[in-house]
């Protein structure tokens, strides 16, 4: 029998990986904004598996809400990814030292 | 059974293809498993009977932001095994971080079933009418309860899409592209002439 334990175990693992992702791959851009992609699909299951376990039907609204702001997110990052290399040559993240952070 | 069976199925596969796309050497490669994962996700969400949402990832996971990944992976020019120099430097760490996240989880989790914190119980207000479909109920949430939400999302994407736009956007010099101002200015008098050129003699233009 498939209980919203499950669920919670499947999204944590999928949560965990993600921020694996930022650490192993901490050049990459491209790998950690796939990452951050992988952390939100686990915050959406959970919001799907809590929505079907409490019968409410508000959690499966607020995985909409955090599918858009994945998708502007996603684009926002990529542009930025995009004018960055155009005039560096290069995205590691260990050479964006522009603003003198 | 059939549910047991399934969810096992997808459970494994997500897992597996997320693991897979942070370790795989080629981000052509990560995309393409991630779109696995989304897929594995979406039927995650089919079995417990959120279909909508389900397609929603499917349509918007696969379709555009995956597809966005590929574009961009595939248009810059980057040598990829330089960027992966550090990878066994921070392995290490990397796996410290994960593995204190999973005990925090857990650790969560576990407290959660011991039941001690009461937050109050839901009033099940929001909750499907019995006999309506996912798609019903949710369309009549979205554009009833969580109407200005459902706007202020769509703003968030109009902000982003003109962010892109105008992040990305670049006037190129090398180009010969069309001047709508030369274009409209042009007045038929210098755009045409009217000749009657005599028989054998040809015309000048």
């Amino acid at each position: 029998m498939i209980g919203i334990e499950h669920y919670v175990v499947v999204s944590s693992i999928l949560f965990v990986l993600g921020v694996l992702g930022i650490f192993l791959n901490r050049k990459n851009v491209i790998v950690i904004l796939m990452a951050i992609e992988l952390i939100l699909l686990a915050v959406n299951i959970n919001f799907v598996a809590f929505s079907a376990f409490l019968q409410d039907l508000t959690g499966q609204i607020f995985a909409m809400f955090v599918l858009t702001v994945a998708a502007g997110e996603a684009a926002i990052g990529l542009a930025i990814l995009v004018i960055y290399f155009r005039g560096r040559g290069t995205i590691a993240v260990d050479d964006v030292n522009r603003m003198k952070g | 059974m059939i549910h047991t069976i399934a969810f096992y199925l997808f459970a494994t596969l997500v897992v597996a293809s997320g693991a897979i796309t942070i370790l795989a050497r080629n981000p052509v490669h990560s995309v393409l498993w991630l779109i696995l994962a989304f897929f594995n996700a979406a039927g995650l969400m089919v079995l417990v009977g959120a279909e909508f949402i389900a397609m929603l990832l499917v349509i918007v996971y696969v379709g555009a932001v995956a597809v966005l990944f590929l574009f961009v992976v595939m248009m810059l020019d980057i040598d990829f095994a330089e960027l992966r120099a550090g990878f066994v430097k921070n392995f290490p760490l990397g796996m410290l971080v994960a593995v204190v996240l999973l005990c925090e989880i857990v650790l969560g989790i576990g407290a959660f079933r011991a039941g001690a914190l009461h937050l109050g119980t839901p009033d099940g207000s929001a909750a499907t009418a019995v006999g309506v479909s996912n798609i019903k109920a949710i369309g009549a949430l979205l554009y009833g309860r969580y109407l200005f939400l459902f706007e202020a999302a769509g703003v968030i994407l109009l902000v982003a899409m003109i962010g892109a736009i105008v992040l990305t956007h670049r006037q190129r010099s090398d180009t010969r592209g069309q001047n709508i101002g030369r274009q409209i200015a042009r007045r038929p008098e210098e755009a045409t002439v009217n000749v009657k050129p005599e028989v054998g003699k040809g015309v000048q233009l």
